[in-house]
């Protein structure tokens, strides 16, 4: 229920929500778990295997227990309620362990951002902020991020003072103060939850969830802040534990520490009547403000023998019995705490228990550190006898954890710590500057106790994680079956698997295994903890890379023209190349057929602006080009063209294309579509690193121009009409030659090669140009645009292959049918070596032929395996091959094939078959070069 | 996200470069002069330590240039870089 | 006849609109001039190249140089050890170069379409290209003087910082793409 003042919530303001159908109403301030608590809901979930009900346990992001679903304004699943800030129309429910994934898209932004300073703190608490400051105050660059709407952390579940005011007070005028300078920056609402090599670490910032509907659309959701820093500070604070007794399940068994946030800050008691048990002070400083803020607190149940003198004082004034040297047996009740069973240490197993009525049962079993960044960041961690958990140990990167992070626990330690450490992180970007230590009051403090597990008869009550059901008969189970390991126990019992990954239930657990097995929980040894620290949408890591901005598109300086025109794309590497021009009432087959019927029998032209292309300069580049492709290019003639192939040292076909020599010292040389980047990668490695001194250089042209393909049998007549200037006769300009030429008006470059088979002329502009120059050839009106899927049909009749579709980094030219270009006369290439090894000169290797299917109407899909008898006989099924190119041919007037087959150059006539379905489909093999064979309409 | 300290550009993010295998695995002087067996070791044939590993890298994003990086493959650490061409440092 | 067109052309008018607050300022600077020059930087050739622009040819990497004004205005961008690109105003006479160099080693390539250039300022230019660009963008760090060959988004660019923002090189087959990218990302700073 509410408090009728304290808090840090806006009492002026009401907020309504709905939780499992029913209105409630809450403050500015409020998270839903403080705001739920604050209108009585104890039950606020399901556990996940046994359907127990669950209540709110903790106060921050380590909550196990009290995991609701959003359901709007947009549905979120597995959040927990104790970070969700509560806004007006919120409406949540209860799960039971899983939640559900919205079923339409997310309307809103999120983004990322990089950011480089020289000190990141993390974490807004004592340390955090007092290390923030000092790193601030050399004029170093600094970031403070925190995972609250105000800084603080646990000053402002306290009534706690620092230099004389109260705690937030403090905190809030330190965050203000660092704001105003120019070189820090404060994050709020933001969780580092990675922490990876070079000091470089991922947060992400709620920037509007807590708006609800009220989100300006404009903004980012969510943001990932992605941090190099110099150096870190960790001042992530600590997680206090639970410990296992019979029930301490039930709603209204509730860490102490967090009783008290709700109290503090959030002006809500969590119950009526409360018994405390705990080991440490700590949980009597939280006794001693719960039962200041109005909460009836029964007694404090501690095993240890007598607490200091002061605290039992304090106790007394406000009449709160002390059981020192006594633990809680039970907590009891139907649905919720209603009763709590009370036994001396002494004779917890021989009975003498007593009953205490209360609806509230706050425990602690001291604080673990927060330490799964320092642990993500390489560092090692050790076990603290002393407080009974794990601390830093050495860190292997520019990282300290600072206070309560590593163990200091009272608060002037944490201040002082922060200062050293925040100073200690600034020294290695700026000058020191001494800064006073902001001070605090020292609480007496006698040692905890690290107290895990009350012992009993029957652990089948007695959980360790709550949110993945597990009790400490489930892990007694896993011991008795002989695990040893914690992460074994782990992968067994699912013991901190849950979402929360066991914040709360982690060395809880450790700490049973070590009890059954009779060992103390150190030598267990530690964990090792995976980003992410808290769970990330994948909206998030998404960021803006997400619909059309996914993944570059790469487009020509033609692309408007083809969209508007109304052509189909096909995607090619991050390319969209015109796949194909339908008319009204086409399907890409008919679309194919009249394009390719276009290109052999009338003109046609194709944007062939994505090809690679690759100027190489220099008195040696003749001989850098004989090294690396199989044939001989040095021989070149300025003003002619060659094809040529490379391969990789294992002599395997790597890319092919043309190549042109502009001047005695300069080529340019073509690249397939999809290999431009990789082909120049190689270039430079093998001019880098095995031939530095060749007068070579290189440089990418691939977008300086703009190809336009003119193809066909009319070709020569359009080009003539569009460049008078150009004596385009077959004496004039042969084939395998370029020309300087006016085009359209335009300055070109005019190729005459062939990837069809029919006279063809490649005209290369500058890509500021390329739009000019295709308006001014489609204006003739005598030409058909086509696209890659006729493309694709011409190059097949013709046997050309594509690599990457007809090869897959196992083929060689020879292979190919293409022994031709490989030259005998070079000493040595790339890959040739390897053309004498035994494995590339089987007769039997898959080589590319064509297929003709007996039905000439019979389309083999691509992959299709090809097999020797019409009849399968019984697996393994000998195979040998499969179809790499398949299409329907207007020129053949029938479906036809390019396949490798194993020995296929030898099998030409052969007949074999097709699994296609449940048939088996007849084909015959013959040559790849179906169409035009003697290369007749090449000149036109 | 590795920093790789690019011997020319200074420290950029791993995703700038392009991994280029073991290091000093020179092409044959004369690859014809080989046997099979000895080609094939040069095709095939990696090493692939735990530990200090010298290794090729391109900073393929930035100024294009083929160096040499110490990288420790247990813990990710970069000893050193040098260019093509350069000796092989002595890991710190 | 159709005009010439930049590669981000078609974005003239969303950058505009972009650039009516106070924060940010779009724009594509279509058309100029842009030589990848490679040559041996010890080399006498380096050094007529450089009497010819103006301007020696930067050694340190990162860094650019801007010389000249009017029609002879020149930025030269180191992008690797023997490699510059130089942006000049459309019409900048590449033969300059050419002559310059004479017949002895080293390329000079004229690259003006292979990238275009983009015009990101304003008080908010830095922190819209933070959202995609893993630099230290940081004035004290990369400022005017400064240029890096790196990526922003999922594009490969040539930054280069000025007074009032960035001029950012895109390969024209990026620019639709890095259009999109920076007006989707400048949204939050232009509403
Ligand atoms: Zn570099």
């Amino acid at each position: 229920m509410r408090r009728d003042d304290g808090g840090r919530i806006d009492r002026s303001r009401v907020l309504r929500f709905r939780f499992d159908g029913q209105e409630y109403t809450g403050h500015p301030g409020d998270t839903l778990a403080s705001a739920l608590l604050a209108n009585s809901v104890r039950r606020v979930a399901t556990s996940v295997r046994l359907g127990r009900p669950r209540g709110v346990f903790a106060a921050g992001g380590e909550e196990p227990n009290a995991v609701v679903q959003i359901e709007e304004p947009f549905p979120e699943p597995m959040l927990p309620a104790t970070t969700v800030e509560l806004y007006d129309g919120l409406v949540a429910s209860s799960l039971a362990g899983q939640g559900r994934l919205a079923a339409g898209p997310d309307p809103a932004r999120y983004d990322a951002v990089h950011a480089h300073c020289d000190v990141l703190v993390v974490g807004a608490g004592p340390a955090g902020l007092a290390a923030a400051r000092a790193a601030a105050a050399t004029g170093a660059r600094v970031i403070l991020a925190d995972d609250q709407p105000e800084p603080g952390g646990s000053l402002l579940g306290t009534r706690d003072e620092v230099d004389g005011v109260p705690g937030a007070d403090w905190a809030a005028a330190t965050a203000a103060h660092l704001e105003e300078r120019p070189e820090v920056r404060v994050l709020r609402r933001t969780t580092v939850f990675g922490y990876y090599d070079d000091n470089y670490l991922v947060a992400v910032e709620r920037r509007t969830n807590h708006l609800g509907a009220a989100a300006p659309a404009h903004m980012a959701r969510e943001r990932i802040w992605r941090i190099r820093a110099r150096r870190v500070v960790l001042a992530t604070g600590a997680h206090e534990r639970p410990i296992a007794f019979a029930g301490n399940d039930l709603p209204g068994v509730m860490l102490a520490g967090a009783a008290r946030t709700y109290a503090t800050r959030y002006g809500v008691l969590p119950g009526r009547r409360a018994v405390v048990f705990a080991a440490n002070d700590g949980a009597y400083a939280a006794a001693l403000d719960l039962a200041d803020a109005g909460l009836d607190v029964a007694a404090v149940v501690d095993p240890r023998p007598a607490p200091g003198e002061l605290w039992a004082a304090r106790l007394r004034e406000r009449g709160v019995e002390l059981l020192s040297g006594h633990v809680v047996t039970a907590a009891r009740g139907d649905g919720q705490v209603s009763s709590v069973e009370v036994s001396p240490v002494s004779s917890v197993s021989s009975g003498g228990v007593s009953s205490i009525d209360a609806d509230l049962l706050l425990v602690s079993g001291g604080w673990n550190p927060v330490v799964h960044l320092y642990s993500q960041s390489g560092g090692t961690l050790r076990h603290d006898e002393a407080i009974g958990t794990l601390v830093p140990d050495a860190s292997t990167q520019a990282v300290e954890a600072a206070g309560a992070a590593r163990g200091v626990f009272a608060l002037p330690g944490c201040l002082a710590d922060g200062t050293g450490a925040g100073a200690r992180a600034a020294s290695a970007s700026a000058p020191a500057r001494p800064v006073d230590v902001p001070r605090a009051e020292e609480p007496p403090e006698a040692a905890p106790l690290a107290y895990w597990l009350v012992p009993a008869a029957d652990y089948a009550g007695h959980f360790v994680d709550l949110q993945r059901d597990v009790t400490v008969a489930d892990v007694r189970r896993a011991t008795g079956a002989g695990l040893r390991s914690v992460e074994h126990v782990k992968r067994y019992t699912t013991a901190g698997t849950a979402h929360d990954q066991g914040k709360t239930s982690g060395l809880l657990t450790s700490a049973v295994v070590a009890h059954a097995l009779g060992v103390p929980v150190a030598e267990l040894g530690t964990t090792t903890f995976r980003a992410p620290y808290q769970p990330v949408s994948f909206a998030a890591l998404a960021g803006r890379d997400r619909g059309a901005l996914h993944d570059p598109v790469r487009v020509t300086a033609l692309h408007e023209w083809h969209v508007a025109n109304g052509a189909l794309f096909e995607n090619v590497g991050q390319w969209k190349r015109p796949w194909y021009y339908p008319r009204p009432g086409e399907d890409m087959e008919a679309a194919v057929l009249r394009e390719c019927a276009a290109a052999r029998e009338g003109v046609a032209a194709m944007d062939a602006s994505t090809l690679g292309k690759i100027d190489v300069i220099g008195p040696d580049a003749g001989e850098f080009l004989d090294r690396l492709y199989t044939n001989l290019m040095s021989s070149l003639k300025v003003g002619s063209i060659r094809y040529g192939v490379m391969c990789r040292p294992d002599g395997m076909v790597f890319d092919d294309g043309t190549v042109i020599r502009v001047a005695d010292d300069h080529f340019l040389v073509t690249t397939t579509t999809g290999n431009a980047a990789a082909v120049l990668d190689w270039m430079e490695e093998w001019l880098q690193t095995e031939w530095p001194w060749l007068r070579v250089h290189l440089t990418s042209v691939t977008e300086q121009w703009a190809t336009v393909a003119l193809v066909g049998p009319g070709s020569r007549e359009v080009l003539a009409g569009l460049a008078p200037g150009l004596a385009v006769g077959v004496d004039d300009f042969p084939f395998m030659t370029w020309r300087e030429a006016e085009v359209a008006g335009v300055p070109a470059r005019v190729c005459r090669i062939s990837f069809s088979g029919e006279l063809a002329f490649e005209i290369n502009v500058t890509s500021w140009d390329g739009l000019r120059l295709w308006t001014a050839i489609m204006d003739t009106g005598l030409v058909t645009p086509y696209g890659t899927g006729t493309m694709h049909v011409l190059r097949a009749e013709k046997g050309y292959p594509i690599v990457g579709q007809d090869t897959d980094g196992t083929v060689t030219p020879h292979d190919l049918g293409m022994s031709w270009v490989v030259s005998k006369k070079k000493p040595d290439f790339v890959g040739k070596r390897s053309f004498s090894r035994a494995d590339t000169m089987r007769a039997d290797r898959k080589q590319l032929v064509g297929l003709l299917p007996e039905d000439p109407d019979v389309l083999l899909p691509e992959g299709t395996h090809l097999v020797a008898t019409g009849t399968l006989p019984e697996p393994p099924v000998p195979m040998l091959g499969h179809v790499t190119s398949s299409y329907r041919s207007a020129a053949l007037g029938r479906t036809f094939a390019l396949a490798l087959v194993r020995g296929g150059q030898g099998r030409h006539g052969e007949r074999l078959y097709a699994p296609v379905g449940d048939a088996l489909v007849p084909v015959t093999v013959t040559s790849h070069v179906l169409y035009d064979p003697e290369g007749a309409r090449r000149d036109g | 996200m590795l920093l790789i300290p690019c011997p020319w550009c200074g420290p950029r993010e791993e995703a700038e470069f392009h991994y280029g295998g073991q290091a000093h695995v020179a092409y044959p002087e004369d690859p014809a002069a080989l046997s099979d067996e000895e080609w094939a070791r040069y095709l095939f044939f990696r090493d692939n330590p735990k530990g200090v590993f010298a290794e090729r890298w391109s900073h393929s994003a930035g100024c294009r240039r083929w160096f040499n990086a110490l990288r420790d493959t247990a813990t990710n650490r970069i000893h050193g870089v040098y260019r093509v061409g350069e000796p092989r440092p002595v890991a710190s | 006849m159709a005009e010439r067109r930049s590669p981000a052309a078609a974005y003239a008018g969303r950058f505009e609109a972009a650039s009516r607050g106070e924060a940010l300022r779009l724009a594509e600077l279509p058309f100029l001039t842009q030589i990848n020059v490679r040559v041996d930087p010890s080399s006498p050739a380096a050094g007529d190249l450089g009497d010819a622009l103006g301007v020696p040819l930067p050694v340190e990497p990162n860094t650019a140089v801007r010389a000249g004004s009017g029609a002879d205005e020149v930025t030269v961008a180191w992008l690797g050890p023997d490699e510059w690109l130089v942006v000049a105003p459309e019409g900048y006479r590449l033969e300059l170069l050419r002559k310059a160099r004479g017949d002895r080693h080293g390329s000079i390539v004229d690259v003006s379409a292979q990238r275009t250039t983009l015009l990101v300022t304003g008080p908010r230019a830095r922190d819209l290209l933070a959202h995609g660009c893993a630099l230290d963008l940081h004035p004290g760090v990369f400022g005017p003087g400064a240029c890096a060959q790196t990526t922003l988004a999922r594009a490969q660019v040539v930054l280069i910082p000025r007074e009032d923002g960035f001029l950012v090189l895109v390969r024209s087959s990026f620019a639709a793409y890095l259009a999109e990218w920076l007006l989707d990302a400048a949204a939050e700073y232009v509403a």
